[in-house]
């Protein structure tokens, strides 16, 4: 039996840009270019790995988001994944992380999954918690924020290396994975990856593909509500001094001013 | 007066201090009631009356070392049913945010994480964000069911206020896929001595420019010299000089301590995500552009290897 893969990617604006909120205080998507998730890279190379090294495997890779997110799919699909699917609805429009799980669980449970791979964090959101809210809502095993992971005969074991202690865990399949980009660096689209991709297939799902209402998700169905996002103030420009041999002293008088030393 | 309830980590029963801070920031909603789990959890009871828990829940069963994440879920949700809290405060760690968001679906409640501070508010607790490698501040509030939100270390001083603190015994019941993720082994991390990295006043950083793992005691004996944490730049911890606890940025620990020794590093906004919130940022690089610059109240352009010796002699020399 062919192993299910379902790695979930994000489209994310550039941290390197000016990212900033919309009126409506939900991301801007606008001004700044997407891209897949750099950390969703270390969740597709990962698949990919595992699949290489099971019999039969196929990888899906899933996204919730605007239409530009077919970018993200693409750039995996590249990286070698087998199909995608893009769900997308004008009504997903400010979902949160825990609509997002929603709508996430659903698209899963109707691709059909042994396996399901995420990142360890949207490089936007930084939550981290979508693999945990996924594993609760599909009700299969949660083996998250993995640095190593490998599957073999049904089961999946990792290492996750917490505040204090480094553990090593096990589980059987269908189960939710995640991984962290100590997992190892992720290959680069080779030039034929990137052709085959444009022939492999792209699914688009809406909210009534995946049974869901308009309300269920989206700003208006949010379970959270920002009210005010304020740009931090610039800090204040500091003193910088070229060191000419006394550098480390000159510090050392500054950190004393300030009552450091 | 409402009870809040307060998600106590601990190590063997020792309280770790960002529980503490949570506690400050829970009476300002309501009456702390803690929930502390596993081995040495009655330990813990002193040190939370002291800072103002009403009540401590505890329970100890070999499911909470043995299995991942989900009995403390069950029992965290045990709790919220026997209390029915105004809020559910949990520390921002990996483990916490994880545990707060299944509990978040299971009682159909949204949540917050990383919050950096947190109000009364008239529709529910306000909790301070920031966002965008901690460029933006937003105020949030969890608008369905009972607010689940995780709080980032140093987000509030430890008080003192002492309450009853009063040891209640929890039942807990574990749901069918409490088993689903065995941990099969368990390598506790050795301690350096030094202090706790996102719990330290100051932290001192090396980057790429420190330049061999070699070299790192360079920046480790500035740290010792004022007592600090010591962390690292991702490059440097990919190089292999440093172990990956002790990355600060993005992917890493996010810190914000009084002071930011930032040296031989460029700053990166995924580094800058880790530690922008500092309240004092000192760098020192040899390249005058280094984006790291922008950030400091005080910077040294200069090469490392000159500069950082000479400070940490003339800290010693100050000190005595
Ligand atoms: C998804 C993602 C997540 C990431 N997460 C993190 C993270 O958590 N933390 C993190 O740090 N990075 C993270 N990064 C990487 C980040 O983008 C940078 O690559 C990294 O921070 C660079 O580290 P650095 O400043 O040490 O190295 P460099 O950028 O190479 O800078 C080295 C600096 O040292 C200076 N220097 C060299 N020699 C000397 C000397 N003798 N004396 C003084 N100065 C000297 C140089 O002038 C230079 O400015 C992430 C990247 C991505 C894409
Ligand atoms: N809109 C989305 N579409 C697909 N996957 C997502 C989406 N949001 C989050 N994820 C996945 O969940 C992981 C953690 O995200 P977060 O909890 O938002 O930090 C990411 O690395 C992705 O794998």
């Amino acid at each position: 039996m062919s192993l299910r893969i379902v790695v979930t990617v994000k489209y994310v604006p550039d941290a390197t840009g000016d990212r900033h909120f919309a009126d409506d205080l939900t991301v801007d998507r606008d001004d700044v270019d997407g891209l897949l998730s750099e950390l969703d890279e270390y969740a597709v190379e990962q698949a990919l790995q595992i699949a290489e090294n099971a019999d039969d495997a196929e990888i899906t890779v899933l996204t919730v988001g605007p239409e530009d997110a077919k970018d993200a799919l693409r750039k995996a699909l590249s990286m070698g994944a087998d199909k995608a699917i893009h769900v997308e609805d004008d009504d997903l429009h400010g979902t949160d992380a825990v609509g997002t799980s929603l709508v996430l669980a659903k698209a899963i449970e109707k691709a059909g999954f042994d396996l399901v791979v995420s990142g360890m964090a949207s490089t936007d959101g930084t939550a981290g918690i979508v693999p945990a809210l996924l594993a609760e809502r599909l009700g299969v095993p949660q083996v998250t924020l993995l640095s190593e992971v490998s599957v073999e005969d049904g089961v999946v074991k990792g290492r996750r290396d917490g505040d204090t202690a480094s553990e090593q865990l096990e589980a059987s399949l269908p189960a939710v994975v995640s991984v962290t980009d100590q997992s190892g660096e992720a290959r680069y689209p080779s030039f034929k990856g990137i052709m085959a991709a444009k022939k492999k297939p792209v699914q688009s799902w809406d909210l009534s593909d995946l049974d869901l209402e308009a309300e269920e998700v989206g700003l208006e169905g949010a379970w959270t509500t920002v009210d005010s996002a304020a740009e931090r103030p610039a800090r204040t420009a500091g003193t910088i001094v070229k060191d000419e041999g006394e550098g480390g002293k000159q510090l050392a008088e500054f950190l004393a001013g300030q009552k450091f030393i | 007066m409402a009870e809040v309830l307060v998600y106590v980590d601990h190590v063997d029963g020792a309280v770790r201090k960002p529980t503490l801070e949570l506690l400050t920031l829970a009476r300002r909603i309501g009456e702390p009631v803690a929930v502390a789990l596993g081995s040495g959890a009655e330990n813990t009871a002193a040190a939370l009356a002291e800072h103002g828990a009403v009540k401590v829940l505890t329970h100890d069963a070999a499911e909470y070392a043995d299995y991942l994440v989900v009995p403390k879920v069950d029992a965290l949700q045990a709790a919220y049913d026997a209390v029915s809290p105004a809020a559910v405060l949990v520390p921002s760690s990996a483990e916490g945010k994880e545990i707060a968001a299944r509990l978040a679906v299971r009682i159909g409640s949204g949540i917050i994480t990383d919050a950096t501070d947190l109000e009364a508010g008239d529709e529910g607790p306000v909790a301070t964000q920031s966002a965008f490698a901690a460029s933006f501040t937003t105020k949030s509030r969890v608008s369905k069911g009972t607010p689940v939100i995780t709080v980032k270390p140093n987000s509030a001083a430890v008080e003192a206020a002492p309450a009853a603190g009063a040891v209640e015994a929890l039942a807990v019941t574990f749901s069918d896929k409490a088993t689903g993720t065995k941990v099969t082994a368990r390598t506790p991390r050795e301690s350096t001595g030094r202090p706790e990295l996102t719990e330290a006043a100051i932290v001192v950083s090396g980057g790429r420019g420190v330049n061999g793992a070699e070299n790192f005691s360079i920046i480790e004996n500035l740290a010792d010299s004022l007592g600090a944490a010591v962390g690292a730049s991702r490059a440097a911890v990919d190089a292999g000089w440093y172990p990956h606890t002790n990355q600060v940025g993005q992917t890493g620990k996010s810190v914000s301590p009084q002071l930011y020794i930032a040296s031989g590093i460029s700053g990166a906004i995924q580094h800058r995500a880790g530690m922008q919130t500092s309240k004092t940022i000192v760098a020192i690089n040899k390249d005058a552009e280094a984006p790291i610059f922008d950030l400091v109240d005080y910077g040294v352009v200069g090469d490392l290897f000159d500069v950082v010796p000479q400070l940490t002699e003339e800290i010693k020399t100050r000190k005595g």
